[in-house]
């Protein structure tokens, strides 16, 4: 078995996220070659075969002409699977090159289980176990998914591509960088964070009354920061902050990927839900199943006695 | 302008799913159904640019694929300002993979020349995130993906779109193009009374499936399933004073936060 790993070179770094690439290979026990659009000056360390495509030449990010180098390293290597990481890079480009190959295209894989692939669906809720039905697959892999424990290290044999595709009804402009941050909830050793089960934005005061009684900063779910409720200063998740504070208070927060992704290495968590299958709990050391507003007043008031 | 959002309906997704029969997706028993969240965001953009084209006409088609359900789904973009509906009507939609679903938009689509397509970036019950690139493939027109901005200029569309961080990425598209759009692109509007009572009169034209589009799945479910329970963490039910007490205490024993 044969798999083509896709490594992820943003904005001038190597992702962290692509050696998980390597631990899903060994998972599903295929050789591996890579293929990377990205600088002869930074290449991930390997012992295999890596097709080079340069971002310059590839108008970083032009998907169809990244789409292009990945289908002439397809063409080479023959592979079983080419793999993503399910990024902002992947998830755009995967359908693309699935689409090329008319091959089965599985997103966001947690798990791998005799040729067919757990995928997490309705919300991280429930889970699908998927088989391809096209002799090539292609996969994205979620982050966090596949954590990598080795060490890394080996040169790559490198084969240069040249773009054969202009991409020409597209043209990549550019990258804006993130916004200056007031907040640094990276350095907050207590974070409580309100999600939508809060329920309106009148009750964001008494969460961050909650935070203040902890000695914390108030956090944020991505849908409160879009509603208005909060500052997207204060986001916590994979498009917002990372963050790992001693002690970590989810309220009313489902648990999308995404906000997992920002705070799954909180040492301590306690999660307020009225759900007790919501996604959170699979990260919570505790799961207080109760209406939030009346659990936050009671714990506030705890506080300040 | 010819102008085509694409949603679907999908259930709460603070239902309780149990499995089918076949064990392939959840059964609809006891199931609320609304439209995915990413495609009311894909809804307003649509609307937005339709009300920017000013006295050059334009058409806003609002398209579905599903069971007779989705008409409400249908309904609700119609009372948001679209201009007339399309619904493919598939009892089967939901064990169809996103290449099957996108192929059935494309054969539609193909026939309508759009100048524009718009969908949310993914659904919130199956969230492939496939379908629009996937339809803009089959289409042989551009894609930009999680689009959180977006504007149009003399044929253009410069979109931004989100990426890890919080920085973003900005492209320009020729037309015809598909956006997907990602959740805080706008803000959706409700419908009001008096426009909820004239989407009664707008029109949703049905095409049956089987008739667009007779693709074969690439990808199968073999099994729907509660994940094994990962989180080992402690769960906590009773009246909110008790439990305060609870996890104050737990606080104290495994953080330092409240000690000095």
């Amino acid at each position: 078995m044969k798999t083509l790993l896709v490594f992820e070179y943003r904005r001038g770094k190597l992702t962290e996220a692509n050696l998980e690439l390597f631990s899903f290979a060994a998972a599903l026990g295929a050789q591996t070659a890579g293929v990377l659009i990205g600088a002869e000056t930074l290449l991930p360390a390997y012992p295999g075969k890596l097709y080079l495509g340069d971002i310059v030449k590839c108008k970083d990010y032009n998907p169809e002409v990244h789409a292009d180098i990945i289908m002439q390293a397809a063409q080479k290597e023959d592979p079983d699977y080419i793999v993503f990481i399910h990024s902002s890079y992947g998830w755009d480009l995967a359908p693309r090159v699935a689409a090329r190959l008319k091959a089965a295209q599985v997103s966001e894989i947690t798990g791998v289980s005799e040729g067919k692939f757990e995928t997490g669906c309705c919300n991280g809720k429930m889970r699908r176990l998927v088989r391809p039905a096209t002799t090539k697959a292609v996969l994205t892999i979620q982050e966090g998914a596949f954590c990598f424990t080795g060490e890394a290290e080996g040169t790559p044999a490198v084969e240069k591509l040249e773009p054969s595709a202009d991409g020409a009804g597209l043209e990549f402009a550019g990258y804006e960088e993130p916004e200056k941050r007031e907040v640094d909830l990276a350095k907050a050793e207590v974070i409580v964070s309100a999600g939508r089960g809060i329920g309106k934005k009148e009750n964001v005061p008494a969460i961050a009354e909650l935070a203040k009684s902890l000695k914390g900063e108030l956090g944020a779910s991505r849908p409160v920061v879009d509603a208005g409720w909060v500052d997207h200063n204060r986001q916590v998740g994979a498009t917002g902050q990372i963050v790992s504070p001693k002690l970590y208070v989810a309220c009313g927060i489902s648990g999308a990927i995404q906000h997992l992704t920002g705070m799954r290495n909180s040492e301590f968590i306690v999660a307020v839900n009225k759900d007790k299958e919501a996604p959170i709990s699979e990260v919570a050391d505790v799961m207080v199943i109760a209406d939030v507003m009346p659990f936050v007043a009671a714990l506030t008031e705890k506080l300040k006695q | 302008m010819k102008i085509l959002v694409c949603i679907k309906q999908i259930p709460d997704m603070a239902s309780k799913f149990k499995p089918n029969a076949a064990n392939t997706w959840f059964t609809e028993t006891d199931l609320a159904f609304r439209m995915n969240e990413y495609d009311e965001y894909a809804v307003e953009e649509a609307i937005k640019l339709k009300e920017k084209q000013g006295a050059d006409p334009s058409d806003l088609v609002v398209l579905s694929v599903g069971p007779a359900r989705v008409v409400e789904a249908l309904k609700k973009a119609l009372a948001m300002g679209c201009d007339r509906g399309v619904h493919i009507h598939d009892d089967e939609s939901n064990l169809k993979d996103p290449w099957q679903i996108a192929s059935l938009i494309a054969a539609y689509a193909k026939k309508e020349n759009f100048d524009i397509i718009f969908t949310g970036m993914q659904s919130q019950d199956r969230g492939s995130g496939q379908v629009g690139v996937t339809l803009a493939g089959d289409l042989g027109c551009s894609c930009v993906t999680t689009a959180i901005n977006f504007s149009l200029e003399a044929g253009v569309v410069t979109a931004k779109r989100e990426l890890e961080g919080g920085a973003k990425g900005v492209v320009k598209l020729k037309l015809p193009a598909v956006v997907t759009c990602q959740l805080g692109l706008n803000t959706p509007r409700y419908p009001t009374l008096p426009n909820i009572m004239k989407a009664r009169k707008k029109e949703i034209a049905v095409l049956k499936a089987a008739e667009l589009s007779a693709e074969g799945p690439r990808a199968v479910t073999e099994k729907f399933y509660h994940p094994v329970k990962k989180g080992t963490g402690l769960v906590l039910e009773g009246e909110p004073a008790a439990l305060a007490v609870k996890v104050l205490e737990l606080i104290k024993e495994k953080t330092t936060v409240l000690r000095g």
